[in-house]
């Protein structure tokens, strides 16, 4: 299921926080939204999953105006796994996994038999089948993580959103998680801090900055040194990684590398 | 000092799990209705004449059953069924309503210390009962003090939902800050009502505000207890979405919750049942707030056996309240809340100390991010 953005521009409290933004991902892409704090790609995301309304506009998912659908079937086509929850409850694993199912059910619909098996299914699909009976409070950020992804397989969603999932992870975390994303073949937008994941896992990278896009396109067509520079205000080496032979930065203040060049 | 730590990382972990196993929550729910059913029937047996539970029983199934063979009605028949029965029903009904509202507001700001009076309801009330005791019910156009005091709810609540307005939405923040505010200027009110009242009518004016059941008979029962059933209901079949909307908001939209218009729903429906209660009850503190947070560590906090258990907790609570309200000093009735603010406040000490190490071990934590920021 593809998604599409044409010209959306948003507001919070009538400050215009993203303008004339596009971006498109195609079935089974993963595309990195990358940018500076404040540049508005959590915002962006929020017209995607309807947490927002853009004011001006269009956002297609899977063809359709998402604003036009109902919160509901919005639901059933688009999951999200935004930062590291800060969740006061006593949810099981298995209880968070199972609120994915939510949106297939109606208000008086107990769950059944093949929900309870697509809830199952997902925890084994992340790894998480092990800890099903524990409180998701208690778990560690990356376990957490997977749980949250869990419950978006549960969701059945042909579209997943990640507004930078691996804060607050360990890097090992950080790894497995987009990982096991990218395995699942899923059409992911993400926003993304770390501008060495997002040059590994994502297909395609567009860049905002402060709410316009100011790049789009394939990894190393994005991240040149002049624009690294001038959106982020670092100096950047970019080279191939010696073991994954892919795409890869190493970054410096950018007063630094004037320091080293006389 | 590392065993130390494990053991209180585990301690919290525990504390995490409830206490009645999921798979026995059905046992306890028949517990609860046999406790609902037994506080019940102590509320109408004991007062300032304590009748025998075997009449009770007499009394309240010849009522209800016109084949019961009852041996002949006694002296205590009126007692039981005329003054008795309605007060207990009616304590229930405004337990159960003001425990329900505590634990859906908690939900909704996302705060623990939310009680159903956050809205401002109750300074409404109380203004309009208030004027009523002081000053006569020619003033409120002839309403009695129920009667002025729903409409001065009513009134508090439209005026805290305009100001709390955004465009269409209800902003949860917003309104808990009208909600403050607009009490502050309707206990001015009050106070300056009382201040001016003659001396004689001081005490009626107290004890309503601290809240009693004094005034109850089957006519107060009606609309509250009809009221609480339909919005517990309403309640409880939007339990999963309430269960969503605890994992953030983000989380809730995305799981297909419309999160303006539920927001606005759930605000509706327990500002005006909190409302209809404290019209016929007077403001009692703390039930809405104490009583969630006893049924989340028993159950948990899903809202499919959050609801119904505080509903029945909270009810039987309040009846118990009433009883030692009427027993400690007879023939004085002692307010409501003077006991359940006895009860609360320490109870909330409680829950503080017990919860302190989780707290403060999450505090080093964060003290120890911050230290290497600045590094």
């Amino acid at each position: 299921m593809h998604v599409q953005l044409t010209d959306v521009h948003m507001e919070i409290d009538d400050l215009p926080i993203v303008a004339a933004a596009s971006l498109r991902a195609e079935t089974g892409e993963m595309v990195g939204i990358i940018g500076p704090n404040g540049s508005g790609k959590s915002t962006l995301l929020r017209s995607i999953y309807r947490t927002l309304q853009p004011v001006g506009g269009l956002v297609t998912v899977g063809g359709d105006d998402v604003w036009s659908l109902s919160s509901r079937q919005s639901a059933q086509r688009t999951a999200v796994v935004a930062q590291e929850a800060t969740a006061d409850f006593d949810f099981s694993v298995t209880e968070v996994v199972t609120m994915g199912r939510s949106p297939h059910l109606g208000l008086l619909q107990r769950e059944s038999d093949t929900d309870h098996d697509i809830v199952t299914e997902a925890m084994a699909r992340v790894g998480i089948a092990d800890k099903a009976n524990r409180v998701f409070a208690t778990l560690s950020g990356g376990e957490k993580q997977r749980v949250l992804v869990a419950r978006a397989l549960a969701q059945r969603s042909r579209v997943l959103i990640l507004d930078e999932p691996t804060n607050h992870l360990d890097i090992r975390a950080q790894l497995e998680l987009l990982e096991l994303i990218r395995d699942l073949g899923i059409t992911t937008i993400a926003a993304l801090h770390e501008l060495n994941l997002a040059a590994h896992y994502c297909d395609w990278l567009t860049v905002l900055d402060r709410g316009r896009v100011v790049a789009t396109g394939s990894v190393d067509e994005v991240l040149t040194p002049a624009l690294l520079a001038d959106v982020f205000g670092v100096a950047c080496h970019c080279g191939i990684h010696p073991v994954t032979g892919r795409f890869h930065l190493a970054y410096t203040p950018l007063q630094d590398q004037r320091l080293g060049e006389r | 000092m590392t065993s130390h730590e494990v053991s209180v990382v585990g301690d919290a972990a525990e504390q995490r799990h409830h206490l009645v196993p999921r798979n026995r929550f059905g046992a306890f729910m028949v517990l609860l209705v046999v406790v609902s059913v037994l506080s019940l029937a102590a509320g109408i047996a004991i007062g300032s004449v304590t009748v025998p539970l075997r009449d009770v029983v007499d009394v309240v199934l010849d009522r209800l059953w016109p084949w019961y063979e009852a041996d002949e009605r006694g002296v205590n028949d009126q007692i039981i069924w005329e003054i008795r029965t309605p007060r207990a029903l009616l304590g229930f009904v405004v337990g159960a309503a003001l425990s329900v509202t505590g634990a859906v507001l908690q939900a909704l700001v996302r705060n623990p210390l939310a009680d159903p009076y956050i809205l401002g309801v109750a300074s409404g009330a109380s203004l309009g009962a208030v004027t009523v005791l002081v000053l006569g019910s020619g003033v409120a156009a002839g309403l009695g003090v129920s009667g002025a005091a729903f409409a001065g709810a009513l009134l508090a609540l439209l005026a805290v939902f305009i100001l709390g307005r955004q465009g269409e939405t209800l902003v949860p923040t917003k309104l808990i800050l009208a909600g403050v505010a607009l009490s502050y200027v309707l206990s001015s009110v009050t106070s300056y009502l009382q201040i001016i009242a003659e001396p004689n009518r001081i005490q009626g004016v107290l004890v309503w505000l601290l809240g009693t059941l004094t005034l109850s008979g089957w006519g107060d029962l009606g609309l509250p207890a009809i009221v609480t059933v339909l919005s517990t209901g309403w309640l409880l079949v939007r339990a999963r979405p309430l269960n969503a909307l605890l994992m953030g908001d983000e989380a809730a939209a995305s799981l297909g919750v419309d999160l303006r218009r539920f927001r606005s729903e759930l605000l509706v429906v327990s500002s005006l049942l909190v409302a209809v209660v404290v019209a016929v009850s007077g403001s009692i503190g703390f039930v809405g707030l104490m009583i969630p947070h006893i049924v989340r560590m028993l159950v948990g906090s899903d809202h499919r056996r959050l609801l119904p258990a505080a509903a029945l907790l909270g009810g039987s609570y309040l009846v118990w309240i009433d009883i030692l309200a009427r027993s400690i000093r007879r023939p004085v009735e002692v307010p409501l809340s003077i006991i359940t603010a006895a009860i609360g406040g320490p109870f909330f000490l409680w829950l503080m100390r017990r919860r302190a190490p989780r707290l403060h071990v999450r505090r080093c934590r964060t003290i120890s991010n911050t230290e290497r920021t600045m590094t």
